[in-house]
């Protein structure tokens, strides 16, 4: 794990390091120290600290331009052209989980899942994957014949069949209907529940970070600015005490007036 | 209180025989795409010339000094086809065309690879190939045959040089096209370079390399035609240039013919290969 940078300034280099088997027991999954992204005024992250444990679940909850996606992109290495500073360490193992399903059009959906595996049993594992998100039998359809929440579903079989120890998870279900949105948790409850990967997921949806993490990371103007834990019996039934006060608490950090917006 | 039964039909609606006779009212709104695709419907535009050509011969409006009747050019290439000229200079044209098709397809493929994935090989391929587009392929005989004489290689050269052009134009556009999100999601999904150009550069590539095979075929038959009348002595250009000395109209026609059928022929088997290749797509063209 790499040593903790000083202070916030804005000289020192960024640093993304994958610290695989090296890390020991009890040592986070992913640690984020001084993460600066994008300088000046105009700076999207502006020092940001984050730990996720091992199989932890955060939400990672923001309005429009918080900063959230880039957050998630510095951990999954895609803003190579972002200018920035700090010091990350992710483990190996990562897959993402982007708002478009992102299946190749060309490919098959079996094909689609064992993009980039190097594993000799690539498709048995592949199709086992298929079968978990409930599409056992669709191997050799072409993703455009597939419904906009069985795509997405193949693209969590692509992203768990890599038995990955983060899930990264960028909006995942914001592009489906309000129905399909509901199975998905069930769905990714269950993954979640089976692999223990740990996961961030971005979304603005405070109903969606309550039910499905263990901890709610609010960001504001690109930094951390309230943690809520949530407590299991909360997460699992809306109607449970303490519920509402939760939500009353996360649309307030959100800067939603609660006693004007009606749900 | 009994719950209700409800009957199901032993036989589903859509396999049920007894439906055939059924009325299906139904509203139908206007479709806009061109609707369902029909097996040899292209036939029809030129059996239609065909048969436009075999009235006004036959009906006397059309002199056979300008356009022979339909029937005299049957009767020509059989009587080609029985001395053995015409499967002679037929194998000698296609495998001038098929010898250049297959070096430019070759050589403006890997141009538009190396063109398209690096950026110093942009800086000194897509140059190049962008003079050579805009000076006509016709104007380079001269040289060549200054170079490489009047044999095979100038005219293979020739084809070669009208090919790998509209090849490299158009892969070289599709693998430009390549949406980012696919770069990104390779390099998530952990591809190695190797990976990403098999996975997600040549198929999304794909599209556009047809659509340059589809110019690049017809082209090599244009090109063809030119280097054969120019200075040949063998193919089927040069054939018709001899039968023009000797005012055979016939022999002239029929080398259109075959042209003409060479051109639909090779484009119908690359659109095959195409919709074969291509049948993730899902467009207009059904």
């Amino acid at each position: 794990m790499a040593a903790h940078p000083g202070g916030l300034t804005a000289v020192e280099p960024s640093v993304r390091t994958r610290t695989g088997a090296r890390t020991g027991p009890g040592a986070p999954t992913v640690s984020v120290r001084g993460l600066i992204r994008g300088f000046g005024p105009k700076g999207v992250l502006n020092g940001v600290d984050l730990d996720i444990a091992p199989g932890e679940f955060v939400a990672l909850l923001g309005p429009s331009g918080c900063g959230k996606s880039t957050l998630l992109r510095a951990l999954a290495g895609l803003d190579h052209d972002v200018k920035g500073s700090g010091v990350i360490n992710v483990p190996d193992r990562v897959s993402v989980v982007f708002q478009d399903s992102r299946l190749l059009p060309w490919d098959t959906v079996l094909g689609n899942v064992t993009l980039g595996l190097r594993d000799h049993d690539a498709d048995t594992k592949a199709r086992r994957a298929l079968a978990e998100v409930g599409l056992a039998g669709r191997e050799k359809s072409w993703p455009h014949e597939l419904s906009g929440g069985e795509q997405q579903r193949v693209a969590l079989a692509r992203s768990l069949v890599r038995e990955p120890q983060l899930l990264l998870a960028d909006e995942p279900f914001g592009a489906l209907d309000a129905l399909t949105r509901i199975k998905m948790h069930g769905l990714l409850r269950e993954l979640v529940s089976a692999h223990r990967p740990a996961v961030l997921l971005v979304t603005h949806d405070v109903d969606e970070a309550i039910a499905l993490s263990d901890r709610i990371v609010v960001l504001d103007s690109g930094l951390v600015a309230t943690v809520r834990t949530v407590a299991p019996e909360i997460g699992s039934a809306v109607d449970a005490a303490g519920h509402e006060a939760l939500r009353r608490d996360l649309l307030t950090a959100l800067g939603v007036d609660v006693n004007a917006a009606s749900h | 209180m009994s719950a209700p039964t409800v009957e199901r039909p032993a036989v589903a609606p859509h396999q049920d025989p007894a439906l055939a006779g059924r009325d299906d009212v139904r509203p139908t709104g206007r479709r806009l795409g061109p609707g369902r695709r029909r097996r040899l419907a292209w036939l029809l535009g030129p059996s239609a010339l065909l048969l436009l050509w075999t009235a006004a011969s036959a009906t006397g409006l059309l002199d056979p000094r300008i356009l022979s009747e339909p029937w005299t050019v049957v009767a020509t290439a059989g009587e080609l086809i029985a001395d053995g000229r015409l499967q002679e200079n037929l194998a000698i044209s296609a495998q001038r065309a098929g010898l250049g098709l297959f070096f430019g397809i070759v050589v403006g493929a890997l141009l538009a690879l190396v063109s398209g994935l690096s950026r110093a090989g942009e800086a000194f391929i897509d140059g190049p190939v962008q003079i050579k587009r805009a000076i006509p392929g016709l104007a380079l005989i001269p040289l060549l045959i200054l170079w490489f004489g009047i044999d095979e290689t100038m005219k293979v050269l020739t084809i070669t040089l009208g090919v790998f052009v509209p090849i490299y134009l158009q892969t070289h556009a599709g693998l430009r096209g390549i949406d980012l999100r696919y770069v990104e999601l390779a390099q998530t999904v952990g591809l190695g370079r190797a990976g990403f150009i098999r996975k997600v550069v040549l198929p999304g590539a794909l599209p556009g390399f047809f659509l340059g095979l589809r110019f690049a075929v017809t082209g090599a038959w244009v090109s063809l035609v030119v280097v054969e009348q120019i200075n040949s002595t063998s193919g089927i250009g040069y054939m018709m240039e001899l039968a023009r000395t000797y005012g055979q109209t016939n022999i002239i026609v029929l080398g259109l013919a075959v042209y003409g059928i060479l051109g639909l022929l090779s484009d119908g088997i690359v659109r095959l290969i195409e919709r074969k290749a291509l049948s993730w797509q899902r467009t207009l063209a059904g």
